[in-house]
């Protein structure tokens, strides 16, 4: 009836996940009473749950990548701990099974269900507005999407309660990850929610590549759009090309392990390597996936924050789609060691210190960016300067592990580890610190505390470093990766150094909560009235803060590069606004519950496969199925806003402009302060 | 008949409006510019445009996942372990019968679109059942194949080849019996809410993919069943 699930599935003898889900499930009872309490359910199906605005679903991914971030980080204060205790004769507070499951959970976590998330919902905020337009291609669609990431993300924490997780890594290699040698549901746990993410994210992917190339507004030609859209059209139509691998690869493993196949068995056949090319045709194209919205992310912030427009923007669009395409011939490099021979490792380590190239010039320009300008150190600012020198140092020691002899002696070990930490955290964290210090005021239209912002930039800049130096000089002395246990005395102190380090992160991690806090409780102050609070140059900055759900009254028109800023000089030139437009009624797509259906039947079928309840699964899967056919069959697909209602809005709008305008002495030439 | 608001002749002007390349209706260095096609100059493309191009996004994406498991194919297909290799698997005059239903299912499949075009619920929900009841004599003949090889031994369990080869050939047939549930309510919208756009713009995706399925079938035809019997 139930498969492989019994009460002894529950581990009441480990106090750590007890309690944590215990904690968990207090929290969670706890805002759903108040939910409850409040009456808000009506207001948060509403508005939020069934919501196919892009923008509600952009803030919906954000909040979804926070909560990833905070397990993952809660998973990294466990290792970083544990490591700095567990050194030559005590054995430190995490039992290996139990220390195993943690590093595999944080990687796992941190890539597919914070860093993805994030990005995936800046896209999702930024794209359309900064396209002039007022949704994405596929609005219910991407609604399905959020929730079946949100799907993945639930199962992954049922684990810590029911059952087990996976104990063989981020990425599950074979033979290991095969039945024979992991018999327990931990890696059906990652195989199951990655699967059930990873379609959302696939969904995402095609999404955006149409919105980016099929739906912009008048005027936005290709050499137009901001760079962000540009790195989220790369950055899509690298999902579009690589998930279906990690689907098909994590298809075939789960074949073997449910019914006995041999795709990468050690014996009959099976080849445990096929696995590791295959997963690494995804995993390479993976981080660019993540880092190339990150450079968008950067270019506008350089950009906005110089005063000065992006330099060199072609040769950022050509970088971009420089490094889209070669992201996809490195693969290889995760593993010098398989022994593919000199001439196969060469091809590689030379395609991979190519990359660097078109980093190099991004960087570049972006120092050219701010050279000449009237720089600003404001939040996005001080991530987007810390980010230029984390980021270079990684960039360094990468170019240094794609030279296969240099590789040979620290693959897999501690610099490795601080290798993809520096890049990753250096360029995707700092990123999307920035990026929600910078697109916060558009979203909820007031500002994020700077004092506190700072403060957290410092505390993160700096315990990052004292993390992570130690690491490389261990690495460097020859400490492989994944040790619950470390044999050597002599390593202790930098491993409590990192420890420390750590310790500086989490006061970095409060300084972001007092942040919140103290923003939301001094709201009035930080408000931002004009709905272009930083001075900005792209569209999104034409839309008053918070932006309204139609995004713009009537659909802009272009006629250059930079298209809010033309627009903004032009007004400040003439003292005055353009002409207020005709009002007309426009059409938007009607809320939908089916991406919330899906999802919960996904759960479902997701939860069933993992235990085998295989009547269950059935169920789960017909579910989403006659969700969709319910879905086709409905009659109403739009509604339609006004005219007066668009007027309204858009009234307000200019009128705050025109206030902003007026504060502006008359300017003789050239542009504002 | 319908209850679609434009008859046939203003929907065939719209749709050769819509073409986004405009095969055959334009000079190719001509540099005016066209509506509704999104690109760039002229604001957002329409919806039936969109849906399209998502669609076939979409299918390079399918086409993607199909060339994981063309390449697991071709990384073990000696590896059998000592068990059967794919000369001994291959049944060419079943093979070809399989084909010969596909093929034809895509040609009726494309009737059915010229009869949507033409707005005659009638002929396309014929060449719809048409196309499915092919789609059927194709999966039931390789279930049967599947069966016939259980039968001597051969599963996908016994070798890495076999797991690559039912695995290949598997996915595809999945595929197929997915289009084919597709198919059913694809009949069923069009039987109760008629032409209406989105149910078109369902129609062109539904063709889409049951040809997309018929190329990926000629590549499983010709490496795994043509390569197989000359090996």
């Amino acid at each position: 009836m139930f498969g492989k699930l019994s009460w002894s599935a529950i581990p009441w003898d480990q106090p750590i996940p007890l309690i944590t889900v215990a904690v968990l499930i207090l929290i969670g009872a706890g805002l759903l009473g108040l939910v409850t309490y409040k009456g808000w359910w009506p207001y948060l199906w509403t508005e939020w749950i069934t919501s196919v605005d892009h923008k509600r679903i952009g803030i919906m991914y954000i909040l979804l990548g926070v909560l990833g971030l905070a397990r993952g980080f809660a998973d990294a204060i466990m290792m970083r701990t544990q490591q700095a205790i567990a050194v030559g004769g005590s054995q430190g507070y995490l039992p290996p099974e139990h220390y195993n499951q943690i590093f595999s959970a944080h990687g796992t976590i941190m890539i597919f269900f914070a860093a993805m998330p994030l990005v995936i919902g800046f896209m999702n905020f930024v794209t359309p507005l900064q396209l002039g337009v007022r949704d994405v291609a596929f609005p219910t669609m991407n609604s399905v999407s959020l929730w079946l990431s949100a799907s993945g993300f639930l199962l992954v924490n049922v684990s810590l309660f029911i059952g087990e997780f996976a104990r063989t890594g981020w990425l599950p290699y074979p033979p290991l990850s095969e039945a024979g040698y992991s018999p327990g549901v931990g890696v059906d746990y990652y195989l199951w929610a990655i699967q059930i993410a990873g379609v959302g994210t696939l969904m995402t992917g095609i999404n955006f590549v149409t919105t980016v190339l099929k739906m912009r507004c008048p005027g936005m030609s290709y050499l137009r759009m901001p760079m962000f859209c540009w790195t989220t059209l790369a950055a899509s139509l690298l999902i579009v090309a690589v998930f279906p691998i990690l689907t098909a690869t994590l298809a075939m493993l789960s074949l073997d392990r449910f019914f006995g196949w041999h795709y990468f068995t050690g014996d009959a056949g099976g080849n445990p390597m096929m696995f590791v090319n295959l997963i690494w045709a995804w995993g390479h194209p993976e981080v660019y996936i993540l880092v190339l919205p990150c450079f968008g992310i950067f270019s506008e912030i350089f950009s906005t924050f110089s005063g000065k427009p992006l330099f060199g923007y072609r040769s950022m669009v050509a970088a971009t789609l420089f490094i889209c395409i070669v992201s996809l011939m490195v693969w290889l490099h995760h593993f010098f060691t398989m022994g593919a021979g000199p001439a196969v490792n060469t091809f590689f380590g030379i395609a991979s210190s190519v990359i660097a190239v078109g980093t190099g010039v991004k960087v570049y320009n972006w120092i050219f960016t701010m050279y000449g300008g009237r720089v600003r150190f404001s939040v996005p600012m001080l991530w987007s300067l810390g980010f230029i020198f984390t980021f270079v140092i990684g960039g360094m020691t990468g170019v240094l592990l794609a030279v296969p002899p240099a590789d040979f002696l620290v693959h897999n070990s501690m610099f490795l580890v601080a290798h993809f930490h520096n890049v990753i955290v250096g360029g995707v964290v700092f990123a999307l610190f920035a990026a929600l210090d910078y697109w916060f005021p558009k979203a909820f239209g007031f500002r994020l505390h700077p004092g506190w912002g700072a403060a957290a930039f410092w505390f993160s800049f700096i315990g990052f470093w004292v993390t992570f130096t130690p690491l490389y000089i261990l690495g460097l002395e020859g400490m492989t990766r994944r040790l619950q246990h470390v044999n050597i005395p002599e390593w202790g102190p930098m491993l409590q150094i990192s420890a420390f380090g750590v310790a500086i992160l989490v006061v970095g991690a409060a300084c972001q909560i007092i942040m919140l806090v103290v923003s939301i409780l001094q709201r009035d102050r930080l408000r931002d009235t004009s709905g272009d609070p930083w001075d900005g140059r792209s569209l999104e900055w034409a839309t008053p803060s918070p932006a309204p759900f139609f995004n713009f009254a009537t659909t802009p028109n272009v006629e250059g590069e930079e298209a809010y800023w033309g627009i903004k000089l032009a007004a400040i030139e003439s003292q005055r606004l353009g002409p207020e437009p005709k009002y007309e009624p426009i059409h938007m797509p009607v809320n939908s519950p089916v991406g919330f259906y899906t999802a919960v039947f996904a759960t479902m079928f997701g939860f069933a496969l993992i235990w085998q309840i295989w009547w269950l699964a059935g169920l789960g899967f017909v579910g989403a199925l006659a969700g969709f056919v319910v879905f086709a069959w409905r009659d109403v697909h739009e509604y339609w806003v006004p005219a007066e209602e668009v007027a309204r809005v858009d009234r307000a709008r200019r009128a705050a402009r025109q206030a902003l305008l007026d504060q502006i002495p008359e300017q003789p030439e050239g542009a504002p302060a | 008949m319908t209850d679609f608001p434009l008859p046939a002749a203003a929907e065939t002007v719209r749709r050769v409006r819509e073409d986004p390349h405009r095969l055959g209706h334009r000079d190719p260095h001509a540099h005016e510019t066209i509506e509704g096609i999104g690109h760039g100059t002229t604001g957002p493309a329409t919806k039936r445009v969109i849906v399209g191009y998502g669609f076939w996004i979409f299918l390079l994406s399918d086409i993607v996942m199909f060339s994981a498991f063309f390449a697991a194919f071709a990384v073990q297909r000696g590896a059998t372990a000592g068990g059967p290799g794919v000369s001994e698997l291959v049944d060419m005059h079943r093979v070809g019968w399989e084909t010969g239903a596909l093929l034809l299912s895509s040609y009726t499949c494309g009737l059915s679109f010229a009869a949507t075009n033409a707005r005659s619920k009638l002929w396309t929900q014929v060449f719809l059942l048409v196309t499915g009841l092919l789609g059927l004599i194709f999966v039931g003949l390789e279930l049967l194949e599947f069966v016939d090889l259980a039968g001597r031994g051969i599963v996908p369990q016994r070798s890495g080849f076999l797991s690559a080869f039912f695995g290949l050939v598997g996915l595809h047939g999945v595929h197929v019996t997915l289009a084919g549930m597709w198919l059913l309510t694809m009949m069923a919208q069009v039987q109760l809410k008629g032409f209406r756009p989105e149910i078109v713009h369902r129609l062109i995706c539904f063709n889409l993919f049951w040809h997309a399925l018929d190329i990926v079938w000629i590549g499983i035809f010709t490496i795994v069943y043509l390569m197989g019997a000359v090996a």
